[in-house]
């Protein structure tokens, strides 16, 4: 009995919980006279695809967000890899000020300081550029921390094995530490993918031209100027924008889950 | 390899990392600070030194005060009930329930979607007169309400996207800590004959007490961290009834440019953040037991 009404509360909320998205295809999928009337014979289009694909420079949107995230992902790689190697695995002087200092970034985000940052950029010269948008986040406090947690799990062994042969500290790194930590790898590219993909209060404030813009911020700039208030259009839009997120989420639901989990827990 | 040697490369392979940290987390934290004693630069008259100018001119202003209100509010509103849900949700899927793939897929989808296109799609729901929600609400014959546009329904309007966007992020977390329980401590618990609910308060909620902590420090950083949806949805109004800490920052700071005052409102947000960092360190985490 208790089973039975537990079962139907969670499947309440879960139907709930699914119904803006459902919503958003039923309205994207159908003419616009329909995205408030829901009746089963309703006409499919894609209509509102194309419209919404044409009415601004989505292609662009979409390199700019993947440049985005690549480049992000690729200094984070490289630069958490070698700062958790030293972590985990080396003695120097101010080690432990030095984690502590990076632990700060889990706290005080890049997020937050917008003002300063945006100072620096304009200083820089660099506003308005893809570099702008990822500089900030380059360096993962987060990464570096979840890193370090599985270097430190390796068995030294190995690690003096590689360097009785003869390898130098990033061989031994490259060839016994980064193989070993692939899971760990896959769930942080997961979640960082997703969160620059994402992301949209920094890059609204650092870009001002369509050369640059991510998609959510291409998004943005799309449903509340140049296109009033149609919302299968919209709602065609918003689902162009996350499509590549959620056809993978559907595609690797497992992997996804199980690297947030990876990822949360330390 | 010697001493000096290990100590050097240590060092080297922290560089980079230690740069751009120190130029994009701690000289922005330092800066904020310089820049909030000093006055905006204009083109013609560089930025003079102000005491606490920025400070008292931040006492007055009743739009500080009422985004640290609304902000406190909003904070209040979605924490616990999007950590209570998302314990919920773990413990709903990691039960034996029928169509668990369904429900995972379903509580976790929100958290890969951008905030900024979930937002749009929400503001449908609440748009006066055609919207989905007073579609819903015209059905029983209740009268129309502009939800977004009333100061008493719009903060809760943006709540309730909150939480619908983040339960499922914290459910993740407690389903990874439910999974590590060992079944035994269950098992010995219903030969003792105690039933689910006691079950429930005296193993798996005092077990998962480290994932509840690390779901709530990440929950107020995102309450003081997440204004994407303002930025959709209502711009802080109406009436600064949806003005958040951060978002009045971004109003400050990119619309009015007066970045030395939004740097002195940075000043506060980040002595809230530092106090949560205290909190957790040094308070909660020693009072919390590890498995």
């Amino acid at each position: 009995m208790t089973r039975t009404l537990e079962t139907a509360g969670a499947w309440l909320l879960a139907v709930l919980w699914i119904l803006p998205l459902a919503y958003a295809l039923w309205a994207a999928f159908h003419p616009a006279e329909f995205s408030a009337r829901f009746v089963l014979t309703a006409p499919l289009t894609f209509a509102n695809f194309e419209t919404a694909w044409n009415a601004a420079p989505f292609a662009r949107y979409f390199l700019n967000t993947i440049m985005l995230v690549t480049l992000i992902l690729a200094a984070q790689l490289v630069l958490c890899t070698l700062a958790a190697y030293a972590f985990a695995r080396y003695e120097f002087p101010g080690r432990d000020i030095a984690f502590a200092l990076v632990l700060v970034q889990l706290m005080v985000m890049p997020d937050v300081l917008i003002v300063e940052n945006y100072r620096t950029m304009s200083q820089l010269g660099i506003l308005d550029s893809t570099l702008a948008i990822g500089l900030p986040y380059m360096a993962s406090a987060f990464g570096v921390f979840l890193l370090r947690q599985t270097f430190k799990s390796v068995p030294k062994e190995l690690d003096d094995a590689a360097r009785v042969e003869g390898a130098g500290p990033l061989q031994v790194l490259w060839k016994v530490y980064v193989p070993l930590a692939k899971p760990v790898y896959i769930a942080y590219a997961l979640v960082s993918v997703s969160y620059h993909w994402n992301n949209f209060l920094w890059p609204i404030i650092v870009t001002n031209t369509v050369n640059s813009r991510p998609l959510t911020v291409g998004l943005q700039v799309f449903a509340s100027t140049d296109q009033g208030i149609d919302w299968s259009i919209i709602c065609a839009a918003t689902l162009m924008t996350s499509a590549p997120l959620l056809v993978a989420f559907l595609l690797f639901q497992r992997q996804f889950v199980q690297s947030f989990m990876r990822a949360g827990i330390r | 390899m010697n001493r000096t040697a290990a100590q050097v490369h240590g060092w080297l392979l922290l560089l980079p990392t230690a740069v751009l940290l120190a130029a994009f987390t701690h000289y922005p934290a330092g800066a904020t600070l310089w820049h909030s004693f000093f006055s905006t630069p204009k083109p013609n008259r560089p930025a003079v030194f102000s005491g606490l100018d920025n400070y008292r001119a931040m006492a007055e202003d009743p739009v500080f005060w009422q985004s640290l209100a609304n902000n406190l509010w909003f904070a209040l509103g979605t924490i616990p009930v999007s950590i209570a849900l998302a314990l919920l949700m773990a413990i709903w899927i990691n039960g034996r329930l029928r169509g668990r793939a369904f429900l995972r897929l379903a509580f976790f989808t929100p958290t890969v979607l951008p905030m900024i296109a979930v937002a749009n799609i929400w503001l449908f729901f609440y748009t006066p007169q055609y919207g989905l929600l007073e579609q819903l609400t015209g059905l029983f014959g209740l009268p129309n309400h502009n939800w977004l546009g009333s100061n008493e329904t719009a903060l809760g309007c943006l709540i309730v996207v909150t939480v619908w966007k983040e339960a499922g992020f914290f459910m993740i977390f407690y389903l990874a800590a439910l999974q590590a329980v060992s079944p035994n401590l269950y098992e010995a618990a219903r030969i003792e004959g105690a039933g689910p609910w006691t079950i429930f308060r005296r193993i798996t909620f005092p077990l998962l007490m480290p994932t509840t902590l690390f779901v709530l420090v990440n929950a107020v950083i995102n309450s003081f961290r997440l204004v994407d949806h303002i930025v959709v949805m209502t711009r802080g109004g109406p009436d600064n009834a949806t003005s958040l800490l951060l978002y009045y920052i971004y109003d400050v700071g990119f619309k009015f440019w007066d970045s030395a005052y939004a740097a002195a409102l940075t000043m506060v947000l980040l002595v809230i953040l530092g106090a949560t960092a205290v909190l957790q360190f040094g308070f909660l985490e020693k009072r919390i037991h590890y498995r």
